[in-house]
């Protein structure tokens, strides 16, 4: 595959494995949650590279797991000790950020765990760092990686896609059942933690949450059924990431900032189009009303 | 330690961002402090990120770093982001998260954006644009040190005047309304007041943890009271801490950004007021209910060696209790010295112990029977027993609770018996 399709087919799996979770955060009302995880993850990798000293994936991946689970912990614990959601989201995440860029200040300089690279992440470079996967030949290692993360992203949604449903709308309900409400909860997190983390190498810690948050909101102004939410989202994701790339290209601009840029105009857009919430049926339909009571 | 002496004690400039950061760590404690109390947390957190985009079209059109103009571009796109959350959650049913999340990040890769165009240009790779990502306080020079100090000093005054107008807004909305304040126009100059304050902390704290310097503060003084005004007082003190003490570590190493350290001074106060105020802190709370738990056992001793016709075993004691061998243990040493037991192969109440074990008993009695019959048992002289003063109870009080009990079994007890057998022998 050439250069470029690369960088479209990996920023297509990061909208898509995105998207997808991004869908359930909505329904659960924490996206802000997902926004602190996607920023603390950022300690996991460098706790990951001060234990192992090497950007090893595995290594990464369990302390992004860890720091997001903590982080999710965190907010809860505070939470249930009487401060505010938001307050408590906002403490722990903040703290966590700080302390991680602390850290990569201190000791990860040299490493190219710089600071810009934690925000803006580096697509362009995507294609050039290669693994040689068995019969598969040379692939790019963030296409790799995001590949398996989505595909386990998949695989866990679909063996709890039931329990996922149920504990999004009616956790009261689906505790009587017997559903574990709190592990699925985790389990989602987990999800979030290493969705970020695998994103995060190529398109940054905002994009992340751009790309989190943005095609869930977009489905959710354009559907009201759960699995079509799912699709749509996922699906949303990849037009994003791949506008996003064009626009880009065309104004010779971050890669990463005109994916949130397109999530953006495309959320607009579906929030003055969406035939069923969007402003300009509202609109039209106050008119209509209207009319019928003259 | 020395070296950050000399520094302020010889460098005018060095002065002048410390007082300044000061002025913004006391101005973001007390608006933080409304912004938690309005639930408007992490709105600060999108504003500051939205402000990104702003500095960067500033910058673009006037093409030179002018400190004052950033700041009206970084107001423009910060105001006009906190008015996006309002109307996305006002006008779907996103809810006020997600579109705090979504206009936070799409604002700031819009920012992004602008800020690698901003790179392309002749003039921009010396534009330090990129300082304001995590805050760069070092970096601030004369005049927009000192324009940072006076803004912060202006919005902490402005605060400080309208203080019972904005207090009343936050509490009872509907009741400022009734009572005539402009509850809208207030709103307004709050939120204008707190992206003001985002704004001129960005350059010192970053525009990624500036959230951190309205949020963190204001969480940590809740943990000392429930007065709004002292709220806002420790608030500003942990907020002025904060962005002293932060500014001071990130100058001991050569390049280090300031905002990381500022946001970790602010953790560290939260931490101190998590694990030590006074009435909500974890250490407090133990220590609480370790001493609750003692005094039960104290009681729960007590009462049953009075109700036991023998005296017990200390095996048959503990395991009667269900509390654990050791805090009896502590309890039967404590009962000792004050003597109100004896031991010699079982345990048994001295007289003085029978008194007191007595006078529990009639203590709980009463507060029990006015549980039940809260009409028939409320002497209001007798308050004083349910706020822990049973202890030091005296001889008389005493004799008076007997009364009451006695009287009160009498009223409802005998009198109706009576009546019956009296009624019975008429017929």
């Amino acid at each position: 595959m050439s250069y470029e399709m690369w960088i479209i087919v990996t920023g297509a799996l990061v909208g898509a494995s995105c998207g997808v979770i991004g869908a359930f955060l909505i329904l659960r009302k924490i996206a802000m949650l997902a926004d602190a995880i996607s920023h603390t993850v950022l300690l996991g990798i460098v706790l990951a590279f001060l234990v192992s000293h090497s950007m090893n994936g595995a290594f990464m991946l369990a302390g992004a797991v860890l720091v997001g689970l903590f982080t999710a912990f965190a907010v809860q614990l505070l939470n249930s000790g009487g401060i505010q959601e938001d307050a408590s989201i906002g403490v722990v995440f903040t703290s966590l950020f700080a302390l991680g860029v602390i850290l990569i200040s201190l000791y990860a300089k040299d490493v190219h765990l710089d600071v810009e690279h934690v925000l803006m992440g580096e697509i362009a470079f995507v294609p050039w760092e290669t693994v040689s996967l068995l019969s598969f030949g040379e692939l790019p290692k963030a296409f790799v990686m995001l590949g398996s993360i989505f595909l386990l992203d998949l695989l866990l949604i679909t063996l709890f896609y039931k329990e996922f449903k149920i504990t999004s709308f009616d956790p009261g309900m689906a505790a009587a059942l017997g559903i574990p409400v709190l592990l699925i909860h985790y389990v989602l997190m987990v999800m979030v933690s290493v969705t970020s983390v695998a994103a995060f190498d190529s398109v940054g810690a905002i994009l992340v949450v751009a790309m989190l948050i943005a095609p869930g909101a977009t489905a959710y102004l354009l559907t009201d059924r759960y699995s079509a939410m799912l699709l749509l989202s996922g699906g949303i994701g990849v037009l994003d990431s791949t506008a996003g790339y064009f626009i880009a290209k065309a104004f010779d601009v971050s890669i990463s900032g005109s994916m949130a840029v397109a999530a953006g105009i495309i959320f607009t857009l579906a929030w003055i189009l969406s035939p069923r919430y969007g402003l300009l049926s509202r609109l039209f339909s106050r008119h209509a009303v209207h009319k019928l009571q003259r | 330690m020395n070296q950050i002496w000399q520094s302020i004690a010889s460098d005018g400039n060095t002065q002048w961002v410390l007082w300044s950061t000061l002025l913004l760590g006391i101005a973001s404690g007390i608006l933080g402090s409304f912004a938690l109390l309005k639930k408007q947390s992490l709105v600060g957190d999108a504003v500051a990120h939205a402000s990104l985009p702003g500095i960067c079209l500033a910058f673009m059109v006037i093409g030179e770093k002018n400190f004052f103009l950033l700041l009206v571009g970084a107001a423009a796109t910060g105001l006009l982001a906190a008015y996006t959350i309002q109307l996305i959650s006002g006008t779907t049913r996103i809810k006020k998260d997600t579109s705090i999340g979504l206009v936070l990040s799409v604002f700031f890769g819009a920012g992004i954006v602008l800020l690698t165009k901003v790179a392309q240009m002749p003039s921009g790779n010396q534009s330090g644009l990129n300082d304001f990502i995590f805050g760069q306080a070092a970096s601030l020079v004369g005049r927009d040190v000192q324009m940072m100090a006076i803004t912060a000093a202006a919005v902490i005054l402005v605060v400080l005047l309208l203080f019972k107008e904005l207090k009343i807004s936050t509490f009872d909305a509907d009741f400022a309304r009734g009572i005539g304040l402009p509850v809208k126009g207030l709103n307004f100059l709050f939120m204008s007041l707190l992206v003001l304050t985002i704004v001129i902390g960005i350059q010192a704290v970053g525009v990624i943890l500036m959230a951190a310097l309205l949020i963190t503060p204001a969480v940590s003084a809740r943990y000392w009271t429930d007065s709004l005004t002292k709220m806002v007082i420790i608030s500003s003190f942990f907020g002025g801490m904060s962005g002293m003490i932060g500014t001071l570590i990130s100058t001991l190493g050569k390049g280090l950004s300031t905002g990381p350290f500022i946001v970790l001074s602010a953790t560290f106060f939260f931490a101190v007021s998590v694990l030590f105020s006074p009435h909500r802190g974890i250490v407090s709370t133990l220590l609480r209910r370790k001493q609750n738990d003692r005094r039960l056992a104290f009681k729960w001793i007590m009462k049953e060696l009075y109700n036991q016709p023998e005296p017990l075993s200390r095996n048959n004691l503990f395991l009667q209790s269900h509390f654990s061998n050791g805090q009896c243990k502590a309890v039967l040493k404590d009962l000792l010295e004050k003597g109100y037991i004896q031991e010699k192969e079982r345990i048994e109440l001295t007289v003085a112990g029978k008194e007191k074990a007595y006078q529990y008993k009639l203590v709980d009695e009463i507060l029990e029977l006015k549980d039940m019959y809260p009409n028939d048992m409320a002497f209001d002289h007798l308050e004083w027993l349910e706020y822990g003063q049973a202890e030091q109870i005296s001889r008389e009080q005493l004799v008076e609770i007997d009364e009451k009990i006695t009287a009160f079994h009498d009223q409802f007890v005998l009198p109706s018996f009576t009546s019956a057998y009296e009624g019975g022998n008429k017929s």
